[in-house]
């Protein structure tokens, strides 16, 4: 479970002086639900992902993940979460087999829980044919599939995926978002951040919409059909941050 | 802290930088290839050269002498001259290097030795270059030989013996050891190159584990585990330290074989060195407890340089970035290095504080055998500290958000 509360990041920045790239942000993430973190480019999605994986600090507010809070333990908040996103690479010199024994054992993991473990998650994602070649060499969606294991190796109660299909070609974001399905199967709470309409259609329960760093409206897809009158999720999003002007006054920013 | 997941990062950052071919070539191939090459290479040259010129005959322009035939024919006869018409301007084939050096003979000198008023006979060489200088020490010898046989023949006629005017012989004798010499003579240069190869060693790695996994994408991903920062830190801060010390001990031994090496062949050859090695009864060694002691003593240089330098290049965005501000440091460190190898400069409690000039300076001693235990203490000390404050650094800029995240 997710529990954020009044979540607010401000950071000074060189050009444009104090950014608030996320201000009041509240929601909650229930487990065995994905909630959706909508939002255009620099809307504050990856800010407010980062502020639950305790990477950011927040500027006030306060976030409880898996029972954890962010800020007094956050070691214990990234023990119990798994976080992919498009900007954690993996380490091109390791093969996928010593990547994922890494991150199992920074995890505090005996080596063969971990074996069995990676066996298994091997199994599932299809992964025995390239487990021992270096990640450098990889098609994308191999490393894709090996970043996946790495997030999932100490199987963590909260997944949080990052706009985790940016780039990928078709067949591998399917796969991804097939994944994400899995995980809520599982019982695991996901949050899913995307500026892609349908994803947030195919995938969430709930959807929050994020612009400037707010979090603009929040419900179940049919609930943000009722209260916007529009059926398109393109345009309940455009009527939700406030019409056209507004998206694109964001962009330029 | 917690040593069980420092091990795990060090022992994959080591993995890792194992498999990374600039890594290797760095502190590896460089160390091992280079400073054989470079020690042989420059003595050989140096030997051959320095023999060519002390084999090939000194270019001789005289002046004057045409009333002194029987001195002429003296310099004719004499093997080691090659005498040269004096064409139109002697200086310049000197400054030209043409000719090596000019000697003038005053007019009537081969009769003012017979009794005559003294005369002076001039040498003209070009101070500073090498052939001109061992040229003017031939022809000084010729005539000091020549002065000498005078005074002799002046004794004889008066009916008196050489010895009235050498009452008494003046000569020196070395009484320091090998080893001692050995430290004096190398005691500078070494300490100065062990500090840049300690450098050297941790750049790369150090930029490599932090900017250059910024900018690969990995540090996120490193971030994400539950491993506490000073963790992390302390595991890539052993591996960039292990680089540095690796790379000290290559080269400590390659260019200590090649030295070896590179003596039993000159003295094979029966060189310069080998003369000197004869004059002095032995050929100059080093101490092996002085290079203990330098070991001992770099050790906290390296923790030095590995927490700077990690600090410095995980501030960067990316690999180019790290190396633009880590590269002018090679000058900041060589120069309290330098400083260390002047002569005036000694230990005292002041320069014991000074960091890498004390290293220098206390290497120097321990090379030549000198072990005063109260610096070496400080110095040792005072190096823990600034490292132990440094790593500190490096710590809190892990933890700033707008250093790990800076795009």
């Amino acid at each position: 479970m997710i529990i954020a509360r009044h979540l607010t990041k401000t950071f000074k920045d060189k050009k444009r002086g104090m950014v608030t790239a996320a201000a009041d942000v509240s929601f909650t993430c229930q487990p065995g639900q994905i909630y959706g973190l909508l939002g255009a480019n620099g809307a504050g999605k990856t800010t407010t992902l980062r502020l639950l994986a305790t990477l950011l600090k927040p500027t006030s507010g306060t976030c409880t993940v898996a029972g954890h809070d962010t800020v007094s333990a956050p070691e214990k908040v990234r023990a119990n979460v798994g976080f992919l996103a498009a900007s954690t690479a993996l380490y091109g010199r390791l093969t996928a087999r010593e990547m994922i024994t890494y991150f199992g054992r920074l995890n505090g993991m005996a080596d063969d829980i971990i074996r069995a473990r990676l066996k298994a998650l091997a199994d599932e994602l299809d992964m025995h044919e390239f487990l021992d070649r270096r990640c450098d060499k990889f098609s994308t969606g191999m490393k894709q599939k090996t970043s996946i294991a790495r997030t999932l190796i100490h199987d963590p109660a909260v997944m949080i995926f990052d706009e985790p299909t940016l780039g990928l070609d078709v067949m591998t974001a399917r796969a991804i978002v097939k994944f994400v399905r899995e995980c809520r199967n599982r019982g695991k709470t996901v949050i899913y951040s995307t500026h892609v309409m349908s994803e947030v259609e195919k995938l969430c329960d709930t959807i929050g919409i994020i612009h400037a760093g707010r979090l603009v409206a929040e419900g179940t897809l049919p609930e943000l059909r009722t209260r916007f009158g529009e059926t398109d999720m393109e345009e309940v999003f455009v009527k939700a941050i406030g019409g056209e002007a507004a998206l694109a006054e964001a962009l330029k920013n | 802290m917690n040593w069980h997941y420092i091990l795990t990062i060090y022992l994959k950052e080591l993995k890792d930088s194992l498999r990374d071919r600039r890594t290797l070539i760095s502190m590896l191939l460089i160390p091992t290839l280079l400073m054989p090459l470079i020690m042989l290479g420059s003595i050989t040259i140096m030997t051959r050269v320095i023999k060519q010129a002390q084999e090939e005959a000194t270019t001789l322009i005289v002046l004057g002498g045409q009333d002194s035939p029987a001195v002429m024919s003296a310099l004719k006869a004499e093997k080691k001259f090659q005498l040269v018409d004096a064409g139109t301007n002697y200086k310049q084939a000197i400054s030209e290097k043409r000719v090596r050096v000019a000697v003038e003979i005053p007019a009537g000198f081969e009769a003012s030795l017979k009794g005559g008023a003294s005369q002076t006979v001039m040498i003209y060489h070009y101070e500073g270059e090498m052939k001109s200088g061992m040229g003017a020490g031939e022809v000084e010898k010729f005539f000091r030989n020549l002065r000498d046989k005078t005074v002799e023949t002046r004794l004889t006629d008066r009916g008196l013996t050489a010895d009235l005017i050498k009452p008494f012989e003046v000569k020196r004798q070395n009484v320091a050891p090998p080893e001692k010499v050995g430290g004096n003579i190398f005691g500078g240069i070494v300490p100065y190159f062990i500090i840049l190869l300690c450098f050297t060693g941790a750049m790369y790695p150090a930029i490599d584990l932090t900017a250059g996994e910024k900018e690969r994408g990995t540090m996120e991903t490193l971030l994400c585990s539950p491993v506490h920062r000073v963790n992390i830190v302390l595991g890539k801060f052993l591996m960039v330290m292990t680089a540095s010390v690796a790379t000290i001990v290559v080269s400590l031994l390659s260019s200590s074989a090649s030295l070896l090496i590179g003596g039993s062949m000159m003295a094979g050859r029966g060189g310069g060195a080998a003369k000197a090695a004869a004059s002095m009864g032995q050929i100059p060694t080093i101490d092996p407890a002085g290079i203990l002691g330098v070991f001992i003593m770099v050790t906290p240089v390296a923790m030095l340089f590995a927490a700077v330098l990690l600090t410095i290049s995980l501030f960067a965005k990316s690999y180019k970035e790290a190396q633009s501000y880590v590269s002018p440091l090679i000058v900041v460190v060589v120069m309290p290095a330098m400083m260390g190898m002047l002569p005036g400069i000694e230990l005292s409690a002041k320069t014991a504080l000074v960091p890498i000039m004390n290293l220098s300076l206390v290497c120097k001693e321990m090379l030549s055998g000198v072990w005063h235990w109260n610096y070496i203490a400080l110095i040792f000390g005072s190096t823990c500290v600034y490292a132990a404050i440094a790593l500190g650094l490096a710590v809190k800029m892990f933890n700033r958000e707008d250093v790990i995240f800076r795009a």
